[in-house]
């Protein structure tokens, strides 16, 4: 009985590897394109609101270095979010491509979580190579040694979250929404998640405090301030570890549901 | 321990069950029917097993119980001797999937196709290597194995999911209309491959709506038709069992004759069971099926005689014997297609 379930755990172990080296492989031999959609758009970000509009004198001194980790929480929750979400909008709804996987000798609940992991540690790596572009662009970027676990942290988290919208909305919408879908979702997201400001400072526009209090990326964004600009005000650390456990958590609940519906008739 | 057996078992045909199907129901959430309703039938190892029924009749819905992608609403199902339902894992391992359309993975080469699909079924990679050679050859795609799946063509593709199937070595394999859309050299291609999976002992289980493919290929066939199964048996027992053994197919011109009449005479001569208006008749031209016990051609005089006499001319006769299409109208009382 339990050399069996033994057995059994091996072969879907198998099963899991292979399709996450499946996806490794795929990404490695289109490395360019992986590599132009995670750096472009932060890239350019970086540039215009980091280096053109602080050398023209539109924003102050050190924005810089504010807008900096804001990015890193952006760059991990966009690409985690994309990485799952399109691929699995195609996927599902139009080549079918995943039902190889789906009849792979493991559970429906693994291929979902294969999808999170790569999903996330692709997002983790887009994150990391912003360091580099950082200094790049900017000369240099805000670093402090006793901040890097917190950084770690957020970085996982938002690589998490990243995925587990991406999984959501990869369930959820048909091939034919995708294009609406995105835009309602992706511009939102994009500009109410404190990554280009720091969240205690809305207290001047008290409504766009709530909406972005709305958006779990703030968390994210704030955390990474956290640990890379402490002196800028910023919420606690231990609120966003809850916040974002919480919405990990409802993400991944719903998403996997929503995966099983698609998966199983 | 499960590879070798499948491997055994895939080699050897014996009567042990492949699939088993009991009580077998899937209604969908909303639907005011089953969409299969309680369908029982067992398939032996080594069998060619045709699913035959019009679009809507079940058919793919059973298949995707059997193979773990639609959960069944009551009954048993098992595969390789694994309960579909509640070791959907295990099950996995032991049967293939030829879908209808492509689902290939386009990132990937057609090699990779099959290497990818045998490491998640934990073939060890240098076996997957030598297998993928045999079935690319065998295949007609050793040159192509480079090659991504997009540029194929719709029979092309059908060869690559085949191969890609077997390179696990199921021991139940499932085609869903394996030759539909493709062109009659890409069908007899697929068909000759089939044939040799069956002269290896694989059991096959094929959907379609083909009459002729199913009569070629399956050494049993079950029709269904609303979610039920009308009729199990082997196409020439199916046939047989029509009432009449022979046809005869008349054509007819009536000039504004009275159709009927001549009708239920042709239907009153000795030795004609049944008749049947059939479609394609053409240009003013109506093409009718006399089922006949006994000798059809003893009866073309004396059709065509009735048929003069009320008016009509007789324009062309083809005497055949029921095909499964036949069984399939006597059935449900409709055609196919």
């Amino acid at each position: 009985m339990s050399a069996g379930a033994a057995t059994a755990r091996a072969t879907q172990g198998r099963a899991f590897l292979a399709v996450l080296g499946r996806d490794v492989f795929v990404t490695w031999t289109d490395l360019p394109v992986f590599l132009a959609q995670v750096i472009l758009q932060p890239l350019f970000l970086l540039l215009v609101f980091g280096k053109v509009l602080g050398a023209l004198g539109y924003t102050r001194h050190g924005y810089a270095h504010l807008l900096f980790p804001g990015l890193l929480a952006l760059t991990a929750v966009i690409t985690g979010m994309q990485t799952l979400a399109f691929p699995l909008v195609i996927e599902f709804g139009w080549t079918k491509e995943i039902e190889d996987r789906l009849l792979a000798p493991m559970s429906t609940g693994l291929v979902a979580a294969e999808k999170v992991l790569f999903a996330s540690a692709r997002a983790i790596v887009a994150a990391g190579i912003m360091i580099p572009v950082g200094i790049l662009v900017l000369g240099s970027v805000p670093w402090r040694w006793s901040g890097v676990p917190l950084l770690a942290l957020a970085l996982v988290f938002g690589s998490l979250l990243g995925s587990g919208l991406g999984l959501v909305l990869g369930t959820l919408v048909t091939p034919t929404r995708i294009n609406m879908v995105f835009s309602l979702v992706f511009t939102p997201l994009l500009f109410t998640g404190c990554s280009q400001y720091p969240w205690p400072s809305l207290s001047r526009l008290p409504w766009f405090k709530v909406v972005t209090a709305c958006n779990p990326m703030t968390y994210v964004s704030e955390s990474m301030r956290a640990a890379l600009v402490p002196s800028v005000p910023h919420i606690a650390p231990w609120v966003c570890v809850v916040v974002l456990v919480g919405s990990i958590g409802a993400l991944m609940g719903i998403g996997v549901r929503g995966f099983y519906r698609r998966a199983i008739d | 321990m499960s590879r070798g057996t499948a491997t055994a078992t895939a080699a050897e045909p014996t009567s042990a069950p492949a699939v088993t199907v009991e009580e077998l129901v899937k209604r969908y959430p909303k639907m005011p029917v089953n969409a299969v309703d309680g369908i029982s039938f067992a398939v032996s190892s080594g069998e060619v097993f045709g699913l035959l029924g019009p679009n809507g009749a079940g058919k793919t819905t059973t298949v995707g119980m059997l193979t773990t992608r639609v959960r069944p609403t009551s009954g048993r199902a098992s595969v390789g001797g694994v309960d579909v339902a509640t070791d959907p894992v295990h099950a996995r391992g032991r049967l293939a999937v030829v879908p209808q359309r492509s689902n290939l993975d386009r990132s990937i080469s057609i090699r990779r196709n099959l290497t990818f699909h045998a490491a998640y079924h934990g073939v060890p990679r240098a076996e997957a290597e030598a297998r993928a050679d045999e079935l690319l050859e065998q295949f007609g795609l050793r040159e192509r194995g480079d090659v991504k799946p997009d540029m194929f063509s719709g029979g092309q593709a059908q060869r690559v999911m085949i191969a890609r199937a077997l390179m696990h070595q199921p021991q139940v394999l499932f085609l869903d209309e394996p030759t539909t859309g493709l062109d009659p050299a890409a069908r007899l291609f697929v068909w000759d491959r089939l044939t040799e999976l069956r002269d290896r002992g694989v059991t096959l289980i094929l959907t379609t709506h083909d009459m002729h493919e199913a009569a070629t290929l399956a050494d049993r066939v079950a029709i269904m038709d609303h979610g039920k199964l009308l009729s199990l048996d082997t196409p020439e027992a199916l046939m047989r069992s029509l009432p009449g053994s022979s046809t005869l197919d008349l054509a007819l011109v009536s000039d504004g004759a009275a159709l009927e009449p001549a009708l239920e005479a042709l239907a009153a001569l000795p030795g004609t069971e049944r008749l049947e208006a059939i479609e394609g008749g053409g240009d003013q031209q109506e093409r009718v099926r006399l089922y006949i016990e006994g000798e059809a051609s003893e009866l073309i005089a004396p059709a065509a005689t009735v048929l003069a006499e009320r008016g009509l001319a007789l324009r062309g006769v083809e005497i055949g014997a029921p095909t499964l299409e036949d069984v399939f109208i006597h059935l449900t009382g409709r055609a196919l297609r």
